[in-house]
C-alpha cells in the first residue's frame, strides 16, 4: 500500500525535533541555531524571506552558523538577495543553489559568485513569477520569515511592511512546510493578525529589530534639470494625451520629478483629476505634495518606506490599512495589480539597445529583475478596456477590427542619454547578452523586452514605437532620442527628420517645452525638509536624510 | 585635464546687449559657462577646459548643435567643465545665450 502522507510525517518529524528546543512554539534566540539544525536537513528547499524592507536577518545569521555536517547544499528560493549574510550562505557552502528575483544591493558580489561558480543558479525571476513557482515547482520545505510581533500563540504582525509573508506562508505552511518566524517582540496580543498562528510552527524573538532600508526615499534636492525636463516632457506627451490614470512608477529620480512636479506643472496644463489619481506604488515621500493637493485617490503598496508610517495612518482615505490603522501592503497582490489593473509603468533603466530591449544587468553587477519586468509587460490575460489601454491599442494597429484589436500597456521607459560617470544608456548591444554567454545561461536577462515597450523618453524628446511601422523605424525612433551618445551620434537624419514630422519623435519644442523652463523652482518640494512640510510634520524622515 | 577649441560661423548675431554673463558652477557633473561678446557678429568661439578626457567627439556635436539651433554670433565662450554630461553642456549654453539676449540693467 502507497503512503501518500510522507510529506506530512516528515514535516511532523521536523516540528518534533524543533520542540525540544521550544517552549510552546517560544524559540530562545541562543538556540536558533540548534532550532535550524533540528528543522532542516541536508538539501533541503528553503525560502529566506528577503524582502525590500523586511529581512529575516536573525535567521539568516543562525543559518550561517549551523554544523555543516547537519545542514548542507541547501536550495534557497527567496525573493531579494539583500544582506551579505544571504552570499555568506553560499561561500560557506550551507547553500549551494539559488532561484531569486532581485540583488540589487548585492549585485557586484552576486555577480562575482556566479561566474566563480560558488552558486548553481537555476533562475533569475520577477517576484510575481517566483512566487508562482512556489505553488508549483519551488515549494520550500522550511520558510524562515519576519514580523514585527507575535503573541503566545505564534499570531504574527508585519507591520505596515507585509510585502512577501502571506505568499510565502501560503506556500510553505499548506504543503508540509515549517514556518520559522522571527519576530521583533513577543506580546499578550498583536495590533493585528497578519499571519494566523496555525501557520507558524516557531517563534524566535530577535535581540534587535529586523534590518530595514530606506529603499524608495529619493532626496528632491538632488533632482537635476535634465531630470526636470524629462519629467515635463513625460507629462505633456504621455500622461495628458492618453490621459493616464492608473499607474506604477519607478524609483529613480526622474519618476521622483514627476510625482513633484504634478501639484506645480500639472496644474498648469488642467490634468487635477485627468491623470496619476491611483498607483500601484511603495509609499513614496516625493508623492506627500501630489497626495496633499488631492491629486491621488487611492494607492496599494508592495511593502511601506521608512519613516511614512504616521503619514500614511493618518490618510487612510489614500491607503490601505489594517484595524489597527497601520498600511497593509502585499507584494504578491500589488504586483498583480501593476500587471493588470495599471495602464502604465513609467521607470528607468541602465541600458536600451536599439530594438528597445532594457537592462540593469552589466558585466559586473547583477541586479536582478524584481517587479519592473512585471509593470513593464503588456498583460496578454487582461480583458478589461480603458482609454489609455484601447488608445495604445489603437496607434499600434490603426488598421485592426476594433472589437477584436487588443489594447496595449504603456510601458515608458525614461532617462538621461547620459548616467552616471557619462555611461552611455543607450548601447548597440546589452551588457545582458555578454553575461549571457559567459554563465552560458539558456536566456538573457533582458528587464523590459523591446516589444513592451511603448515610449522612450530622454531630454532629447519622446519616441512613440507604438507608431512605428517596422524594425528600422523602431531603431531611427531609439536614435532619435538617444542624444549624443554614440547610438543617437549614428542616427539616419532625414529618417528621424521623418519621424518628427509623422509625430513618432517629439522634441521639447514639439510640445511647446522651453528647456530653458527646466528649472528646480518647479519642484513642489525642493528638499526632504519641504516634504516634511508638506505632510504637515507627520512624515518622519530616517536620519540620513536629515541635514537640518 | 583636456583643452578644447571649437571655431564656428553663425548665422546672425546673439541677441541682446548684455556685454558678459556668467552660469553654472564648477563641480563634478556641472560646469560653468563664461560668455563675453567680444568677436565679430557672426563668429562663435568656445574655449573648454575640461576634466573628462577622450570625449573630444561628443563636444563637437554638442557645440555644433548649438550654434545652429542658438546662433550665438559675436560671443566668445570660456568653459570650466567638471565632466558636465552633454545634456547638461547644452542647457547651461543656452542659458548663458538668454542671459546675454536680457539687456544690461
Amino acid at each position: 500500500m502507497k503512503n501518500w502522507q510522507q510529506g506530512r510525517q516528515a514535516r511532523d518529524a521536523r516540528i518534533e525535533a524543533g520542540a525540544k528546543l521550544a517552549k510552546g512554539k517560544i524559540v530562545a534566540a541562543s538556540d536558533a541555531t540548534r532550532l535550524m539544525e533540528a528543522v532542516i536537513g541536508p538539501g533541503d528547499r528553503v525560502c529566506l524571506e528577503g524582502d525590500n524592507q523586511k529581512q529575516a536577518d536573525l535567521l539568516c545569521r543562525a543559518l550561517l552558523g549551523v554544523d555543516l555536517a547537519k545542514v548542507n547544499g541547501l536550495h534557497m528560493v527567496q525573493s531579494g538577495i539583500v544582506l551579505p549574510e544571504h552570499l555568506d550562505l553560499f561561500d560557506r557552502g550551507v547553500a549551494k543553489r539559488l532561484d531569486y528575483a532581485y540583488s540589487g544591493p548585492q549585485a557586484a558580489r552576486i555577480a562575482r559568485m556566479l561566474f566563480g561558480g560558488k552558486i548553481e543558479l537555476g533562475a533569475v525571476h520577477t517576484y510575481l513569477e517566483l512566487f508562482a513557482r512556489y505553488f508549483v515547482d519551488l515549494t520550500p520545505q522550511v520558510a524562515l520569515i519576519a514580523a514585527v510581533s507575535a503573541d503566545h500563540d505564534g499570531n504574527l504582525y508585519t507591520g505596515p511592511n507585509t510585502e512577501d509573508t502571506p505568499t510565502v506562508v501560503e506556500a510553505t505552511a499548506f504543503k508540509n512546510g515549517v514556518v520559522i518566524a522571527q519576530v521583533n517582540e513577543i506580546v499578550d496580543k498583536v495590533p493585528r493578525v497578519d499571519i494566523p498562528a496555525d501557520r507558524v510552527q516557531f517563534v524566535v524573538e530577535a535581540d534587535k529589530p529586523f534590518f530595514v532600508e530606506p529603499l524608495f526615499t529619493r532626496d528632491p534636492g538632488a533632482i537635476t534639470e535634465g531630470q526636470i525636463l524629462t519629467a515635463m516632457l513625460a507629462i505633456k506627451a504621455i500622461y495628458a494625451p492618453y490621459g493616464v490614470r492608473r499607474l506604477n512608477h519607478g524609483i529613480g529620480f526622474s519618476t521622483a520629478a514627476i510625482e513633484l512636479l504634478l501639484p506645480t506643472y500639472g496644474e498648469r496644463l488642467g490634468l487635477k483629476g485627468k491623470v496619476a489619481s491611483h498607483f500601484a506604488l511603495n509609499p513614496h515621500p516625493a508623492l506627500i505634495p501630489a497626495i496633499e493637493s488631492g491629486w491621488v485617490e487611492q494607492i496599494h503598496c508592495f511593502g511601506s518606506e521608512v519613516g511614512m508610517d504616521e503619514y500614511i495612518r493618518a490618510r487612510s482615505d489614500v491607503f490601505f490599512t489594517g484595524p489597527d490603522g497601520s498600511l497593509r501592503s502585499n507584494r504578491a497582490f500589488c504586483q498583480t495589480a501593476g500587471l493588470y489593473a495599471c495602464d502604465m509603468f513609467i521607470g528607468s533603466t541602465l541600458q536600451i539597445d536599439l530594438q528597445g530591449n532594457s537592462s540593469t544587468v552589466t558585466t559586473s553587477r547583477i541586479a536582478g529583475f524584481g517587479g519592473a519586468p512585471n509593470m513593464g509587460a503588456d498583460a496578454r490575460g487582461r480583458r478589461h478596456p480603458s482609454t489609455p489601454w484601447l488608445q495604445a491599442g489603437r496607434e499600434a494597429d490603426p488598421d485592426g477590427s476594433a472589437l477584436l484589436r487588443r489594447g496595449r500597456k504603456l510601458v515608458v521607459q525614461i532617462g538621461e542619454t547620459f548616467g552616471e560617470k557619462n555611461v552611455p544608456l543607450f548601447v548597440e548591444k546589452l551588457d545582458a547578452l555578454a553575461l549571457a554567454e559567459k554563465l552560458k545561461l539558456d536566456l538573457a536577462p533582458v528587464m523590459i523586452y523591446g516589444d513592451d515597450v511603448t515610449h522612450i523618453v530622454t531630454e532629447e524628446g519622446v519616441a512613440n514605437l507604438l507608431l512605428c511601422r517596422d524594425e528600422n523605424e523602431r531603431e531611427q525612433a531609439i536614435r532619435g532620442v538617444a542624444g549624443y551618445t554614440h547610438v543617437g551620434r549614428s542616427r539616419d537624419r532625414k529618417m528621424v527628420q521623418h519621424l518628427r514630422e509623422r509625430g513618432v519623435i517629439r522634441r521639447p519644442e514639439d510640445l511647446g517645452i522651453d528647456p530653458l523652463d527646466a528649472d528646480r523652482s518647479m519642484l513642489a518640494a525642493r528638499s526632504i525638509k519641504d516634504l516634511v512640510r508638506w505632510s504637515g510634520g507627520l512624515y518622519a524622515p530616517p536620519s540620513q536624510f536629515r541635514n537640518w | 585635464m583636456e583643452d578644447l577649441s571649437f571655431h564656428h560661423q553663425a548665422r546672425a548675431r546673439a541677441g541682446g546687449t548684455r556685454q558678459m554673463a556668467i552660469i553654472g558652477v564648477v563641480a563634478s557633473g556641472n560646469l560653468e559657462v563664461l560668455a563675453e561678446r567680444v568677436l565679430p557678429e557672426t563668429e562663435c568661439r568656445l574655449e573648454i577646459k575640461t576634466a573628462a578626457e577622450g570625449f573630444g567627439e561628443v563636444w563637437d556635436a554638442v557645440v555644433a548643435d548649438f550654434v545652429e539651433r542658438y546662433s550665438p554670433g559675436g560671443l566668445k565662450f570660456s568653459i570650466n567643465d567638471g565632466g558636465a554630461r552633454p545634456d547638461t553642456v547644452s542647457l547651461r549654453l543656452a542659458q548663458a545665450v538668454r542671459l546675454m539676449a536680457e539687456n544690461e540693467q
